[in-house]
Formats: C-alpha cells, structure tokens, sequence
C-alpha cells in the first residue's frame, strides 16, 4: 500500500527541476537532459494513474513505453542537431544560436 | 507508514536530490550522471508499483541507451565547466517558474487525491503488458515503429557529413562562420 499523492508529489518535483533545467541552462545538450526529466515525471504519473486506477487493459504503462520510445526518438533527432549545429558554429549555447532570429 | 512508503521515500529523496543537482551542476559530466541516479530511481518507483517491466525497460532504454548517447555527444561537443558558461542571465526566473509550477502542481494533487486515496499495486507480469500491447494497442504500436525508423533515418541524414556541399563549396553551411567573422 502506498498514497497516490507521494507518487504524484515525486513526479511533481521532477518535473519542477525540468524546467528550471530548460529555462536556465545554455547547453543544448543540458537542456535536453531535462527534458528527459519532463518526460520521465509523465511517465510516472501514467504508472502511478494505472495502478491507482486497477486498470485491467495496463493504459498507463503501455503508454509510458511509448512515451519512452517517442523520447528516445526525440534524443536521437536532438543530439544529431546539436552535433550539426556544433559542426557548423562550434557552439551549442541556445542563446548564441541566433540565426534564425529577428 | 508502510514498508513500501519508507522505501518510497528513500528512493524519492535521492531521485529529487539527483534531478536537483542534475540542473544546478557545474559540469556537465557530474549533470549526466546524476541524470543516471534521477532516472535509476525511476526504475526503482516502477518496482515499487510492481510495473516490473516497465522498470527494466528504463534500465535498459534510459540508463543503457539514452545516458550513453548523451555523454558521447557530451564528448563530441566541447563541453565548458562553471557557472556562468553552462547558465544563462534568466536564472532567478527560472526559479520562480519552477517553484511556481511545484506550488501549483503539488496544491492541485493534495487537493484533488490528499484524502485517503491509496495505491495497491497489483504485480503485472511481463505477458500481461504484451497482451495488452499486441491486443488493444496495435495501432499506436505499429505507429510508433513507424516513428522511430523515421528518427532513425533523419538522425543519419542530418549529423552525416554534407559530401555533396563540401564538394560544391559549402552550399548548407548555413553561413555561420562566416557570418561569425564579420560579427566579430
């Protein structure tokens, strides 16, 4: 036996420190860390859910192995960009790529 | 409390405390590896809500895969240590959205499950997720087969060496070095 809100309050402060992650950090490779850690938050609430819930069809993990799987997709894609725009600018600070800006 | 809140605990203290340090560290090796104790401890929550495959699909894919994939790229891009390089002027915002956004979520749950509701984890066997997974949700699985060979192939496509522009003199350079020098 175990509270719902523990679960949810461990997802929560993940989460939290995902976005100051993202919104403070410069290195693209950092800030795709913490989106890991956004990701990771979700995939605990979708467990923590399907367990609370006594689901029987298990929605919540199935759908936190997608999610796993559209995240390490979504880190393949990130790092070959990070790699190209290294490659091209030898910088991969969020704030000096600049180019596409106004 | 019971046994399998006091391991929770446990757990979820050195998680936060991995995630916490993960987006405060200097440098930027120290930063992925306490990503490795922030998701290991994941993998130990799933156990603890008897998702046993789900955890070692974790292991496995985060901790295997994805932490490695991040530190190679760590390698490959030169990789600065210390505050003022690895942080940006938006620090103390940053803050405020973060504590903000754990106010808000942690007064949403408390008021929305704080009374009485508890999780009793059932074990769910591995055939039990594939059962699942191969009869309601075949389509969102054949979907997202789809979707990883396409990140695949874009992943190839875009960190491969441009031959063809390299040969006719940089066309998608995306003039950034040059652009570089004229800037400064």
């Amino acid at each position: 036996m175990i509270r719902l809100p523990f679960l949810l309050f461990f997802s929560a402060v993940l989460f939290s420190a995902g976005i100051y992650g993202v919104l403070a950090r410069r290195n693209a490779v950092l800030v795709l860390m913490s989106i890991e850690l956004m990701l990771n938050a979700v995939n605990v609430n979708l467990v923590a859910f399907g367990s609370f819930l006594q689901d029987a069809a298990l929605t919540g993990q199935v759908f936190a192995l997608f999610v796993i799987t559209v995240a390490a997709a979504e880190v393949g894609i990130g790092l070959a960009i990070v790699i190209l725009i290294y490659r091209n600018r030898e910088t991969i600070n969020v704030d000096e790529v600049n180019l596409l800006r106004w | 409390m019971s046994a399998q809140e006091i391991a929770f605990v446990i757990i979820a203290g050195a998680g936060s405390l991995g995630a916490i340090r993960l987006v405060t560290s200097k440098n930027v090796v120290h930063a992925a590896l306490y990503l490795v104790v922030a998701l290991a401890s994941v993998a130990a929550v799933y156990l603890i809500v008897a998702a046993e495959f789900l955890a070692w699909v974790q292991v496995l894919i985060y901790v295997g895969a994805i932490v490695v994939l991040l530190l190679f790229s760590l390698m490959l891009t030169k990789a600065p240590i210390g505050r003022e390089t690895l942080d940006n002027q938006q620090r103390g915002m940053a803050l405020l959205v973060a504590a903000g956004i754990l106010g808000g979520l942690v007064f949403l749950f408390q008021d929305a499950f704080g009374a009485s509701s508890e999780v009793n984890p059932q074990v769910t066997r591995t055939a039990d997720v594939g059962v699942s997974l191969f009869r309601d949700f075949v389509l969102p699985f054949e979907v997202v087969s789809v979707l990883l060979l396409a990140a695949l192939v874009g992943a190839v496509v875009i960190a491969r060496k441009d031959e063809w522009a390299e040969q006719t003199g940089g066309g998608a350079d995306l003039g950034a070095k040059g652009e570089a020098e004229r800037a400064g």
